[in-house]
Formats: C-alpha cells, structure tokens, sequence
C-alpha cells in the first residue's frame, strides 16, 4: 500500500476553506462552471438524483451542525453527507425495500418501534419542507440562510418533538436525519460520504483494511496505518487483463 | 392450483446449519432430497469477497444478509392486552435468509448448552426447592441429557473447526481451560483465538477478583484445518467484519464452507433456491404430511410431495410454519394448553460500557465476531443461588467483535446526540472504550408466546408470526445481579476511569438489538401435552415431519445457541437413519 504523509492540523484547515465546494448545489443550478482541478469528478459527483436544490442547501446546513467542521477536520457536509444520502435516498432503500409498509398503521407503544407509513425518501423530503416552512414563517428565511445558533435551535426543537411537522412527528424526521448523516460521515466512500475518508480519519478507523493478524497482540499499540476505502482497495479476486500480457 | 412436481424422499425447509447436515446426511444413506431455500445461493467465493464485502452499509445497516423485513416480520406486544404491531425494519434481531441462513452472518461464538441447562426444572428443584421458581416461570426439563448429546456436540466441533482450550477433558480438568466447562470427550481440533487488549485486560481484572476467565470457544479456524468432511478451512486473519458479514477467508464456519461442497456432488441432493415455502400440506387425517408448498422465484406455486418433511427454517420461522400448517395445537396463554407457540425466548442480555485514558488504545477494529475473554463464574449452576432468588446466569466478557463506526462510536452518558461536543467525544473515546458484554439465560413464562397475528400478512398474504413477550421477573434479578458483578470487574480493569452498567428493565423492547437467539415455540419434550416434539424432533402428532434448530428449546441457555443446535440436529438424523427410514412411524410411543 502506497504510504502517504499524515495530514497536519494546518492541511486539514486548509482542505476546509478551499477545497471541497460548500454552496456548490447553487452554483451548479444557475451553470457556473466548476472548479477547474475538481471538474471531472465533480460533474457526476454533484448532479443530484434525489434532491433539488434547495433541499440539498437544507441537507448541507443540517450536515454542517450535527457534524460541524472544527479543528478537528471536516465535518459531515464537507464529507459529502448531502450527497451519500440523495443516493440513498434515490434508492431502493429510500424507496423502502427493507421497510414492511402494510397498514393498517396505528400508534403503538415505544418499544414497539416505527408504526409510519413513510418511506425514508417520503420522511426526508416532506421533513425538510416542513422545516423550511417552519423557519420561514418564525424567521422570516428557509433553513439554510440562518444563522448557526437559530438553526441549532430549530434541530433542538426537532429533536425534542417541539416543532410541528404534522403529520410527521419532528422527533422522528431528526433521528432519521441524524441517522443519516451519521452513515453518510462513516460510510464507504464508495456511497458518497466521508469523502477522503474524514469520518475513518477523524476516529482512526482503518476502513476496509484486510488483516490485523500480526496487530492484534500488540496490545495498546496505536495503530497508525492509512485508512483503506473499497474504491481504493484491489478486490482480491479480480485480475485485470493487461497484468496477464 | 399448485402444479405438481416429482415426489421426493426428503423435503427439507431452510438452507442454514440443520438443513444442510440433515440434508447431507439423509443424501449419503441414500435418500432423495431437496431443500428448499428461500433466498439466492451465496458462496464466500465470490460473493464474500473483499474488499467490498468490508461494507457496513450494506451488511450491518441496509440487512444485505437479514431477512426482508418488507416482506415478511414479526407483529410484536409485550402483553395479551396490547394489539401487537408489525416490527417495520429489523432492530431486535437479525434473522437470517439466503444459502445458509444466519449460519453465515453469525458470530461464531461457540459454547456447548451446560448439563444443568437440560435438567434445569428438577436440578434446581433438588438443589434448592420448587420455591426457587416464580409461579409465572413455565421451564421444563429437556428429554435428552448432555451426556446423551455429547457425541453428536463433538462431532460439529470437528465439522465446524472449533477453536478453543478444553477445560474438562473426560471429567479430567484442563490447565488453562475453563473449569466450569461441561466435560467434552476430545480437544477442540484448533488452538484458541489471539487475545486484543480489552479482553486482556477483562481477564486480568477479573482473575484479580478470583474469578476463572478464559479464552472464548470460537467457530472461526485458527490455522489451516480439513473438517470432518474433507473440507479446507483456513486461518482468522482478525479482520473484524464477522458478526453481519460472510467471511471472505473460509475461516468462519457455515455451511457453504463446512458441508453444502460435499453434499452437492451426491446426484440424490438438490438445493433449491427463491423457494419460499407456504406450508407443509397434511393428508386429510392430520396425521401425515404429503408434501410442501412453495412460490419458487418467479412466483409460481408447486406442489413438492415428499415421504418425510424436516423443518430446518430460522427458529422461530419453524414454529410460524408449524402454525400455518396446522400442525400440533397452538398454545393459549389463557387456557395454558396447547404446545406450539409456547416457552418463547429470547436472551436476557445486558453491558456495562466503559471509557478508558486516553493512554490506553484498544484498537476496537482489531477483532473477530467471536474473540473474547470470558468467564463463566456466573453461568448456568456454577454458583450458589439460594441467597439469590432467581434461576439462570450469565456469562461475562469482553469480545471485540467491529469496530465499524456507523454502528460503533461510543460515548458517555450525557454527551450530547450531536454537534461539536458529540465529535470531540467521538474522536476522544472511540479507541479508549470497550464494554462488558453479558449474556444471559432467559426463561419462558406462561404469557409469553408465538401465534399467528390477527391483522397483519406477508407478502404471500399469509399471517405473520406474532410475539408476545416481557422479561420475567426472575430474569430481572439475574440482570441485576450479573451487571453489578460486570461493573465491579469493569473498575477493577487498568485504565478505566468510567463504568456505565445497564442493567434489564422492563418492558422489553423491540427498538434495541440484543441477539439473533430467539428460541422456543416448538419445545422439545417427554410430555405431548408440553411439547410439539419427542426427543428426536418428531413432531407427537405428524411423526413424518421433524422440527430442528432453536425453536426445540424449553428455555434459552446463557450460551449462544448454535453448538446445541448442531448437535441436536446430528442426533436427529443420527435417529432417523438408524430407526426412522427403516420404519417410518412414532420413534417415542406415547
């Protein structure tokens, strides 16, 4: 495995201010081109399947509190959570494909779990537009244009079921938001998030590394190897032709 | 109407661990069967390979290898007074689909069930009085002993590669096993698993205590092994992506890697895949089953006529099949008669968190579904209960089993869900944190059971199975007991500057994950009126259909259940081939 220089604090910061497109979803909506360095990934990475544009930015403001960026590193916007839900949510799982939605649908207890007839993409887009109409109506603007405190607030609020959403119970679209960006910070690459693998590297966790054979006796040895992405690994048993002649 | 296929000597439902050696076996004495499996064929090559099997989203979050909860879940309530409702997306456990079944996303912690987890009723009768028993509790005797047992508990160490140090060899006790281990009539054929730190350091702790820890019995190989089959295992290479995941190395047992190669080359052994079987059809008697109904893949139904129909589904998915076929009578929590549905469990499961300085790195990735330290101090009858007041135990541990931080991020009590606060506690603690896991016994009361839901149905139209279930009372106080006892062992552990000990609370809840070991409903028994089986899983009342798996249990052991499921299943057939095929009828007169 290539071995590669850990990032010092003042790289990361410095990944944080320029290199990963912020606002991005606006500026693709009214066609500016892209940055030049980013543009080849960037044109398949940013078009969005799920999402308009305005969800994206609500999406993107979430990510930006439930994981801030800080001096510890990228948070879950800059890693791409915007993006590794609206393929999610663009999916068969957002569509509800592990989800039993056969009614009829009635309250039940706490310990008897998700009694909704929402699929995950039905949850996420109807929660983000109850949000943007919520904050328009009290703060006079959608979501993502508050100020950081107000929109701490209004996920405040969501969390302890205060905001009404009806009939989606806001508590309930702000674990899923949650939920979200949490696998969308933690997740394969492959998928969208954690982008450069900021989540793996914020905890030290190796990815999809192979063996810890000759580690795991080690006993509080730190580990200090580079995390390892699907994308970047070799899978083992596929041989591109040119490496046979 | 169903069409009609060729009949068959043998029809076996599900592709998991009994299927495949009930299925193997029946093939090689000569018997035509098939099984039938609900899900695709998957095989560690390709389609366990990695990297991209190394894929939490996939596998842990979006349920790659689970059941489909869309198309078919439990309904669940906690009490006969509440409507039960559909559980919509899988959090309690994971049952398993596809070729085989949860034997290929398991764990592979592996434990033989104690000798006194067989005799429990009247062992704890003897020792301490009826009074130990809540009036609620419905445990019963098993009809087999674990020296019957023990034969056919050696055999699948030897098929599964078992790893581990024996403690009791033939009543002999063994330096550096465990000394509470029922006695075992040869070594495990592959050393035990290396140590990470946190188990190092559990063990330490709690030897320190006086307690008698040991390296935890495994179905992961740990080196390269041919099995009792011929077939090549090779080494764990602690990649800590078991529990949830197929192994890509071949060193996890299931039953693609340790039996299914061989029985596929016997002309006389069919899998068959995207069946999903409907019910068991019976003659008009009731007392003999005439064949099976599945939708195959493309939705259509067949008919499969079969001499002898064996029920080798997820537990409790037998007991569902059972009930949709009309098959034994359904229990009734209110009358208390009836037998199928009856004595359900789960595991009485519970933890003590603990955070760590931060100079110590535990290196939570560095693991294998089945690695630990444990101790079985507190097990089955290992120590005095009458000051106690509860039946069962637990055993301790700390096992590393992923590191995979979707799942794993842990943080103490009081951090909030999220924000900056949340992430500087993620960062901080996710590689100085471990938690002691317990897992304890858990023990049947009479308003806890399965039945067909009134309302809700699966994709095919059919009733769910519904549960109905609340921990017991007794099983509170074992929670209670056996956490306090982890948390002790937790601050006595180097380095740990935090405990966070949770024990069971009632209700129980179907929100929280807390084992795939759901077990009972289609007990197994001497007493017809107190059992769906006999002692070789014939069913009392159609004796050409046999039960296996953990839905035979009276009552759930703390130990994982699938070494007792292996060996009841090689007892099972080991009766079919010597007496059954010979003479189909009642192996145990009634």
């Amino acid at each position: 495995m290539e071995e590669k220089p850990v990032l010092s604090r003042r790289h990361v910061l410095k990944a944080l201010t320029v290199g990963v497109p912020g606002a991005a979803w606006a500026v693709r909506a009214r066609g500016a081109p892209q940055d030049a360095h980013r543009e080849a990934a960037a044109s398949t990475e940013r078009t969005l399947r799920f999402f308009n544009t305005r969800e994206a930015q609500a999406m993107d403001a979430i990510a930006a509190r439930l994981i801030p960026a800080d001096d510890l590193g990228p948070g879950a916007k800059e890693a791409g959570a915007t993006y590794f839900l609206d393929g999610q949510l663009a999916g068969a799982w957002g569509a509800g494909d592990q989800l039993y939605r056969q009614g009829p649908f009635q309250p039940g207890t706490p310990e008897q779990g998700y009694q909704l007839s929402f699929t995950p993409a039905e949850m996420i887009r109807r929660g983000l537009a109850a949000l943007d109409e919520a904050a328009r109506k009290r703060d006079g603007k959608p979501f993502a244009e508050l100020d950081a405190e107000r929109q701490d607030a209004w996920l405040r609020a969501m969390q302890a079921g205060e905001a009404d959403f009806s009939p989606l119970p806001s508590a309930i679209f702000f674990q899923a938001l949650l939920e979200g960006v949490i696998e969308g910070f933690f997740s394969d690459p492959m998928y969208g998030g954690n982008r450069d693998m900021a989540g793996w590297k914020l905890v030290g966790f190796p990815g999809a590394y192979a063996s810890f054979s000759n580690d795991i006796e080690r006993h509080g040895v730190a580990w200090a190897g580079q995390p390892v992405s699907i994308a970047m690994a070799r899978p083992h048993d596929a041989h591109r032709k040119e490496d046979h002649g | 109407m169903a069409e009609q296929l060729p009949p068959v000597d043998v029809a076996i439902i599900g592709g998991g661990w009994t299927g495949s050696i009930i299925g193997k076996e029946l093939a090689a004495a000569g018997q035509r069967v098939v099984i039938l499996e609900r899900g695709e064929p998957r095989w560690p090559s390709p389609d366990f390979q990695g990297p991209n099997v190394h894929d939490e989203l996939k596998y842990t979050r979006r349920h790659a290898l689970h059941q489909n909860a869309a198309t078919e879940t439990y309904t669940f309530r906690n009490n006969t007074r509440q409507t039960a409702l559909p559980m919509r997306r899988w959090q309690f456990a994971y049952p398993g689909t596809h070729l085989g079944g949860a034997g290929n996303h398991w764990s592979g912690a592996y434990y033989r069930f104690h000798p006194t987890d067989f005799n429990l009723r009247s062992h704890y009768t003897e020792r301490y009085g009826a009074g130990i028993f809540d009036d609620d509790l419905t445990c019963q005797d098993w009809p087999v002993s674990y020296d019957e047992l023990e034969p056919y508990f050696d055999r699948f160490d030897y098929l599964i590669g078992a790893s581990g140090q024996a403690g009791n060899l033939k009543g002999e006790q063994q330096e550096g096993g465990n000394p509470f281990e029922p006695w075992r009539s040869r070594p495990y054929p592959n050393p035990p698993m290396k140590v990470p730190y946190a188990p190092a350091l559990f063990g330490e702790a709690a030897r320190s205590l006086g307690y008698h820890p040991y390296v935890q019995p495994s179905a992961l190989a740990t080196r390269p092994y041919v099995n009792s089959e011929g077939l090549h295992m090779s080494a764990c290479v602690y990649c800590g992506f078991c529990s949830n995941f197929g192994c890509e190395h071949f060193a996890k047992a299931s039953p693609q890697v340790c039996i299914l190669p061989v029985a596929m080359k016997m002309d006389n052994f069919e899998i068959r895949t995207g069946a999903h079987v409907l019910r068991v059809e019976l003659s008009p008697d009731k007392k003999r089953a005439t064949g099976v109904t599945y939708v195959d893949a493309a939705g259509n139904e067949r008919f499969q006529p079969a001499d002898t129909v064996v029920l080798c589904a997820f537990s409790i998915n037998n007991v569902r099949l059972l009930l949709l076929s009309g098959i034994g009578k359904p229990y009734d929590p209110e009358t208390d008669t009836g037998v199928v549905g009856r004595n359900y469990t789960h595991q009485t499961t519970s933890g003590v968190n603990l955070f760590f300085d931060e100079s110590v790195n535990i290196n939570p990735f560095m693991g294998a579904g089945a690695v630990a330290v444990t101790m079985d101090d507190f097990c089955a009858d290992n120590f005095d209960h009458g000051p106690h007041g509860f039946v069962g135990g637990g055993y301790l541990q700390i096992q590393v089993v992923s590191g995979a931080p979707i799942g794993y991020h842990p943080t103490p009590k009081g951090t909030p869900a999220w924000g900056p606060e949340w992430k500087r506690a993620v960062r901080r603690y996710y590689n100085h944190s471990a938690s002691i896991t317990i897992t304890g016994s858990a023990q049947p009361t009479r308003g806890g059971y399965l039945s067909l839901d009134p309302t809700y149905q699966d994709a095919w139209g059919q009733p769910l199975l519904r549960i109905t279930y609340d921990l017991p009372d007794n099983d509170i106080r074992m929670s209670a007991f056996l956490t306090a006892k982890g948390d002790e062992i937790g601050k006595a552990m180097k380095g740990v500057v935090r405990t966070e000990p949770g024990p069971r609370k009632r209700p129980f809840s179907a929100t929280a994950y807390q084992s795939t070991h759901l077990t009972g409903g289609a007990a197994m028994g001497d007493d017809p009126s107190t059992s769906v089986v006999n002692r070789y899983g014939q069913v009392w009342d159609v004796p050409n259909v046999f039960v296996t798996g953990a839905s035979l249990f009276p009552q759930n052991s703390c130990f994982n259940p699938t070494g007792t499921v292996g060996a009841t299943a090689y007892w099972i057939v080991d009766k079919i081939k010597a007496d059954y095929l010979r003479s189909p009828g009642p192996l145990v007169s009634t």
